[in-house]
């Protein structure tokens, strides 16, 4: 994406920016307002939720998009983060729980995530396709039964309940307004890191690599630590979901990081598309949406298959997911304005 | 360009909100919370029949208003049980919800009760004691039983007539099994029994083989405390490994959702004693017609399971409730609450009533598996225990002193 826009000319390529402005401009205009007229359950559990798992589907998007490394280690990175804030925070489940203020407790969650992820990424970057798939899954599933039967550290199956989201400023910052602005908050940081880190030296050396790792070892570049790096970047983007995530549900349990979660990122990121930054948070409203109501269209018995059904035919119809699907839909527009003129 | 996309489906969701307000005026919605998906599937769609048995029975209206049921699904984690029963109430806009299913669900809804003081929790079949007994929620009612009370008149039971001393146990790693556990054994231990094993199990494990080469090889009888699929896979692992112990059975390891399984299974069941909510072979005649009426609903059980007999029990108590205060919750749910704490009623399981943190006193039935006379395995009733209430007539502050449930406590080795 970005390198097809840098091989642009010149002086297109500065329309292309003003028109990224408007475009972004508009954007985030309408999601400043959408509380003005969205219900706090479509605020928190549709619209919250959504950027959260857009967060982590966009940390994954960051790996495969732009480093070429598939990975369903993401969830268990947030739930790193997720463990550490019940662990060194407070918690009702009379288990560790070092009540240690937010303000120190996050930044030593975010980082214990992102110290995990670039582990992770250490152990897996020798690999490639689907060896990296199989090792991360392979990470992602032990985590989840090691968290399940410790009960010293991760407290079993039941886990950590009772962790409150912070108060300052006189504001309780898991009330739907001001979470929702929290998670926003986040969603465009990230969005906007992640789409000037492709731009940037880091990016495209990340990139070249992607496309052939060979050529670049020769001109110099260490291929092994940029990868890693990439990783370490996730794991930042990933542990800081795991923290909403936790405050958003209040608890943290083996189910959040379970393999299923972990599929659910990756489904989040492929069907909105791992061409462009958005394309993780178009995937997560459309999977969230479907979640929350597939339920109300079919009735309890085949509610899934609905979700399944719906899922095979936007990959059906466009391998590139939803971003692909406009990107094809829209020279036939183009061409329609064309047809509809005398 | 794809930003259009976005905005588009930002505005659609926008638009979509605004559509919660269109409840009918003339229906009482109640949120119906069971496990639709995951490894309890089967016992929350039985939890279904049972609910729907109930109002049915009313011919699906209440007060002259008709009853609107929302479903919500959860995989039997805690945070799907919250996710749904938030969708139910914040979404759906329900002020009375039946369920769950599961034991930590029940813990966690419980907690998620406690935020939303104006909507009205009744409990599907969630058995784990501390949902009621420490730190309850004001609007959370339970008129199922407990776990542990499931378990009144078992040890002795096992102690007495059967004459086992040592007991190893197998359940599942979380709260329920606790509760169960520790409802056998403080029968069983104060009798002058031992219990030299414990083993935990992750629900929907498939390898038991660890865990059956740590049963002592000296134990009289081993106590299984196990659901669905996992007792399933557990008890065929455990006659292919040659194992002979007689077997006790936790209340939903013997239930029609396990008896009703094919294969030699079927040798290995009979006879194991166990106690529970109910009975197959209940002569009452309350029972009879419950079992008649639940037989119509579609893909019944040759007998109800203590899902579908829990949410029945649940649901019937709402329907008394609503239909007590004419189906008016606008109050939000003042009146409903009052009524519901001093409800009293006939189940097809003989009286219940509720004890001050809403929990239920109820009677419970010790059985023993046999063969029925067409073939299909039931629940003998061996005897009724009346009456137990959640602290097993031990005064409640030498219970509390036995200390919370957990896979420590309690412990007689």
């Amino acid at each position: 994406m970005s390198l097809t826009t840098i091989a642009d000319g010149a002086v297109p390529q500065q329309n292309w920016l003003d028109k990224i402005g408007a475009g972004h401009f508009i954007l985030g205009t309408a999601l400043l307002l959408y509380p003005l007229l969205a219900s706090d359950f479509f605020l928190t559990q549709i619209a919250g939720y959504s950027m959260i798992f857009g967060v982590l589907a966009l940390s994954l998007m960051l790996l495969a998009g732009y480093g070429g490394m598939l990975s369903l280690a993401q969830i268990t990175v947030a739930g790193i983060a997720a463990y550490a804030v019940a662990i060194l925070g407070s918690n009702n489940s009379n288990v560790l729980g070092f009540g240690w203020p937010w303000w120190i407790a996050v930044p030593f969650a975010v980082a214990a995530a992102a110290v995990s992820s670039a582990l992770i990424g250490w152990i897996s970057v020798r690999t490639e396709g689907i060896y990296t798939l199989m090792i991360t899954l392979a990470i992602a599933t032990a985590t989840f039964y090691f968290a399940q039967q410790n009960y010293a550290i991760f407290n079993g199956h039941s886990g950590y309940a009772g962790i409150h989201a912070p108060v300052f400023w006189g504001i309780d910052w898991r009330d739907p307004k001001p979470f929702y602005y929290l998670c926003l908050g986040l969603a465009m940081l990230s969005y906007a890191a992640v789409l000037y880190g492709s731009r940037s030296t880091f990016g495209m050396t990340l990139q070249a690599i992607r496309d052939n790792p060979r050529r670049m070892g020769a001109l110099g570049y260490h291929v092994t630590a940029h990868k890693v790096f990439a990783w370490f970047l996730a794991g930042i983007l990933a542990g800081l979901a795991g923290v909403l995530l936790v405050w958003f549900n209040g608890r943290v349990s083996p189910g959040t990081i379970g393999v299923d979660v972990a599929i659910d990122i990756l489904i989040i990121a492929v069907i909105g598309g791992l061409r462009h930054p958005i394309g993780p948070f178009v995937g997560a409203i459309v999977v969230i949406l479907m979640q929350t109501f597939a339920i109300d269209i079919v009735g309890a018995e085949r509610f899934n298959t609905l979700i399944g059904l719906v899922f095979l035919a936007i990959v059906f119809v466009s391998p590139d997911g939803i971003l692909g699907l406009w990107g094809r839909i829209k020279p036939h527009l183009a061409q329609e304005s064309l047809r509809a003129g005398p | 360009m794809h930003r259009r996309t976005l905005l588009a489906l930002a505005l659609f969701t926008g638009l979509t909100a605004p559509s919660m307000a269109l409840a009918a005026d003339d229906a009482i919605k109640i949120g119906l919370l069971a496990t639709f998906e995951g490894p309890f599937t089967v016992l929350g769609e039985d939890g279904e029949r049972g609910a729907m048995t109930a109002i049915a029975e009313t011919n699906g209206t209440v007060a002259g208003k008709k009853i609107e049921i929302v479903k919500g699904s959860s995989d039997a984690s805690p945070d799907s049980a919250v996710r749904a029963a938030r969708k139910l109430v914040e979404q759906d806009g329900v002020k009375v919800l039946v369920g769950p299913l599961s034991g930590d669900e029940g813990l966690a809804v419980k907690d998620y009760a406690k935020t939303k003081p104006d909507v009205t929790f009744i409990n599907g079949t969630s058995a784990a004691q501390d949902t009621t007994l420490r730190n309850p929620a004001e609007n959370f009612f339970r008129f199922s039983t407990d776990g542990a009370q499931w378990m009144a008149g078992l040890g002795t039971y096992a102690f007495k007539d059967k004459g086992y001393k040592k007991v190893a146990t197998v359940a599942e790693d979380y709260s329920f099994p606790y509760t169960q556990v520790f409802g056998f054994m403080a029968e069983f231990c104060k009798a002058g029994g031992h219990v030299p094993s414990k083993s935990w199990v992750p629900i929907g494990n498939k390898d038991f083989s660890s865990v059956i080469a740590a049963i002592p090889e000296d134990v009289d009888a081993i106590y299984v405390a196990l659901g669905g699929a996992d007792a399933v896979n557990f008890l065929t692992q455990y006659q292919q490994a040659g194992g002979s112990a007689p077997l006790i059975g936790g209340s939903i390891t013997v239930d029609q959702t396990v008896l009703t399984s094919k294969g030699k299974l079927r040798d290995v069941l009979k006879g194991t004693p166990s106690a529970g909510p109910t009975a197959d072979t209940n002569d009452a005649p309350a029972w009879k017609a419950f079992v008649d009426a639940y037989k119509k609903q579609p893909g019944a059980f040759p007998s109800p399971s203590l899902f579908a007999h829990g949410y029945y029990v649940n649901m019937k108590a709402t329907l008394l409730a609503l239909d007590q205060i004419g189906g008016d919750v606008s109050d939000g749910g003042k009146k409903l609450r009052e009524a519901l704490s001093k409800l009293s009623f006939d189940t097809p399981t003989g009286k219940v009533s509720l004890d001050k943190n809403r929990n239920a006193v109820a009677d419970i039935f010790l059985t023993e598996v046999t063969e029925g006379s067409d073939g299909n395995l039931l629940n003998k009733l061996v005897k009724v225990v009346p009456q137990v209430n959640q602290t097993l007539g031990i005064p409640e502050d030498e219970f509390m002193k036995l200390g919370a449930v957990n896979r420590d406590n309690p412990s007689c080795p």
